[in-house]
């Protein structure tokens, strides 16, 4: 009887043992309903929205939240709902292709320079250095004003400027196990390069990489809402929560529900995602001080 | 220790330079010919083809970099397109206005920063500590636009205590703009101050687990003096250099900063410069937050080496 139970228990599926983790703390399951909620309107907005996100009506216009108009009207009358909604898609679309271009290129080029290292790794960590030499935005906005700001180029910009980030934590990674005993033996039995990169490094590198990804949606949110505040994001018609906080500031007296909504999505999407980020690092890497 | 300074400076030279060249290559594409907007949009063939022969525009690459990085040096960095002043004063003046919000910025979340950290460590996982690492999480990625729309309402229209604009005269004095430059260094410093306090934290920890902390306490020193002479020595270090690498993250929540609070500073005269697509106060003020940055890193390097000594060695 009492075998069976251990079994019970081992067998118990791993989503289920995850599921209870996450609902052990409270402030990540807070995140993470935060962040379901928003990629469910990026997912489903266009089908729920009650009205055109572009569409003009004049005489509607600046009117404050009502049954019809539950997040209030704008300057040329469009529904700030809808508006929020559809600009949640863009800020989930671009922040997520961006952070996992970032991820994907850190990764790779982490395993590059960590594992083989020598004069490779010294000047690709040198050329990384260069990138972060020049701040973020800084280097954002020159590349978006020089080259034009469209959906692909803010994507491109944010995957570009996050790579030395996740380089930097693979690589220091890499390095730490690349000196564990069950590398050596890999090597030993004479395994190739590619299964020990793959079995060997990579299921250890995982865990920090998911930390780190989740660190880069945070990150990539708050850049692509900088960049869209200073009118560099997204163009118009397609609403993005920074640039519409921005235009609505002249109205900020008259009619704050303009300003206050999609600055409070930015703050709670931010916010959730960062939450959901901490709760990862404490499940995936259980050892870190800066973990508890 | 020379030699490493040396080495450190070295280095941060080299990058400067590759920095550079980034610059220079990505502000070619600026869209527009800078001939045509000397001239603006009436001007001949010839008079165009005349300026940018001497402007050099029709050079190799190559040599247009090296004659603007050999100017640059020397302090020669032309003149505005748009005003037709020289840039360098330009810049300068606006330099020393974001430096005076810098300094602001930086004596707002070091300290605190630091002492929330320690406070965090010492009460670890009670109340305290859940509160300080709570509230340091949901500022550290928060949009610097979007706390100022959570501190200009607070205080400015509920406590009415400070100005909700910050466009100061150009030439106030320090003393004169410090009213003006409280809400948008809260707003700047709310970021790094949650990294500075979970990064001090977690060294904290690390430190007061080590057995010279437990030798000191078992030789019957005062809490306070362990702490102060023994622990944070070493429980710093990390802190510095989270300091210098958040230093481009400060840079850009400023340049933020100054647009939401209309600063007169460095930041708003670059988003200005590219508005008019000015090319030489864009790569100006590009460069000297580039050079800023580098400088940050320099000194984190050089604190570190005074504080570490086995850093000198290596």
């Amino acid at each position: 009887m009492a075998t069976m139970q251990i079994n019970q228990e081992y067998i118990q599926p791993k989503y289920l043992a995850i599921w209870k983790k996450v609902r052990r703390n409270l402030l990540t399951t807070i995140g993470f309903f935060v962040v379901v909620l928003f990629l469910l309107s990026a997912v489903v907005g266009p089908l729920v929205v009650p009205y055109d996100y572009a569409e003009q009506n004049i005489e509607q216009r600046l009117q404050s939240p009502s049954v019809d108009h539950i997040f209030g009207t704008d300057e040329f009358g469009r529904d700030v709902f809808s508006r929020v909604v559809m600009g949640s898609r863009s800020v989930c679309v671009i922040a997520g292709t961006g952070a996992a271009l970032a991820v994907i290129f850190g990764l790779v080029i982490g395993l590059i320079a960590g594992y083989w290292g020598g004069l490779l790794d010294d000047v690709i960590m040198r050329l990384m250095e260069v990138m972060m030499s020049i701040p973020g935005l800084l280097l954002a906005m020159l590349v978006l004003f020089s080259l034009g700001s469209s959906f692909y180029s803010v994507i491109l910009v944010v995957g570009f400027m996050y790579i030395p980030v996740v380089t930097r934590v693979v690589r220091s990674v890499v390095l730490d196990i690349k000196t564990r005993a069950f590398i050596e033996a890999a090597k030993l039995r004479g395994e190739s390069i590619r299964y020990i990169l793959m079995r060997e490094v990579l299921p250890n590198v995982l865990p920090h990489l998911a930390v780190e990804a989740s660190m880069r949606f945070v990150y990539a949110i708050f850049m692509v809402a900088s960049l869209g505040f200073l009118g560099l994001g997204v163009q118009p018609p397609t609403p993005d929560w920074g640039f519409m906080v921005s235009e609505a500031r002249p109205f900020y007296n008259n009619a704050p529900w303009i300003i206050f909504f999609p600055a409070a999505s930015i703050a709670i999407l931010v916010v959730g995602v960062s939450f959901v980020s901490d709760g990862l690092r404490k499940m995936l890497l259980p050892g870190g001080v800066s973990s508890d | 220790m020379a030699t490493y300074i040396l080495r450190r400076f070295g280095s941060i030279l080299v990058i400067v330079f590759l920095a550079s060249l980034i610059i220079f290559s990505i502000t070619q594409f600026l869209p527009g010919d800078v001939a045509q907007l000397v001239l603006g949009q009436f001007a001949t063939e010839e008079a165009i083809a005349n300026l940018r022969e001497e402007y050099g525009l029709n050079n190799p690459f190559y040599i247009q970099y090296l004659d603007w990085a050999v100017n640059f040096v020397q302090g020669d960095w032309g003149n505005s397109l748009v005003s037709r002043m020289p840039v360098f004063p330009m810049v300068m003046s606006r330099l020393r206005n974001s430096a005076m919000l810098a300094v602001v910025v930086l004596m707002l979340y070091v300290p605190f920063g630091i002492l929330l950290g320690v406070l965090a460590a010492l009460k670890r996982d009670k109340w305290p500590d859940q509160i300080i690492t709570t509230i340091s999480m949901m500022f550290v990625a928060l949009p610097v636009f979007v706390s100022s729309l959570l501190l200009i309402p607070l205080f400015c229209h509920f406590l009415g205590w400070l100005p909700a604009n910050s466009s100061i005269l150009p030439d106030s004095t320090f003393g004169e703009a410090l009213p003006y430059l409280i809400l948008p260094a809260i707003a700047v410093a709310l970021n790094s101050l949650g990294y500075v306090a979970r990064m001090t934290r977690a060294g904290t920890i690390d430190v007061l687990r080590t057995d010279y902390v437990r030798a000191a306490y078992l030789k019957g020193l005062p809490r306070r003096q362990v702490l102060v002479r023994h622990a944070l020595r070493n429980a710093l270090l990390p802190t510095i250099t989270i300091i210098a690498m958040d230093a481009g993250m400060m840079i850009g929540g400023m340049l933020v900063a100054e647009v939401v609070f209309g600063y007169p500073g460095l930041g708003r005269l670059l988003l200005y410069g590219m508005q008019n697509q000015d090319l030489p106060l864009i790569q100006a003020c590009s460069m000297v937050a580039v050079a800023l940055l580098c400088l940050a890193n320099l000194i984190a390097d050089l604190l570190y080496g005074l504080l570490n000594p086995r850093i000198r060695v290596k």
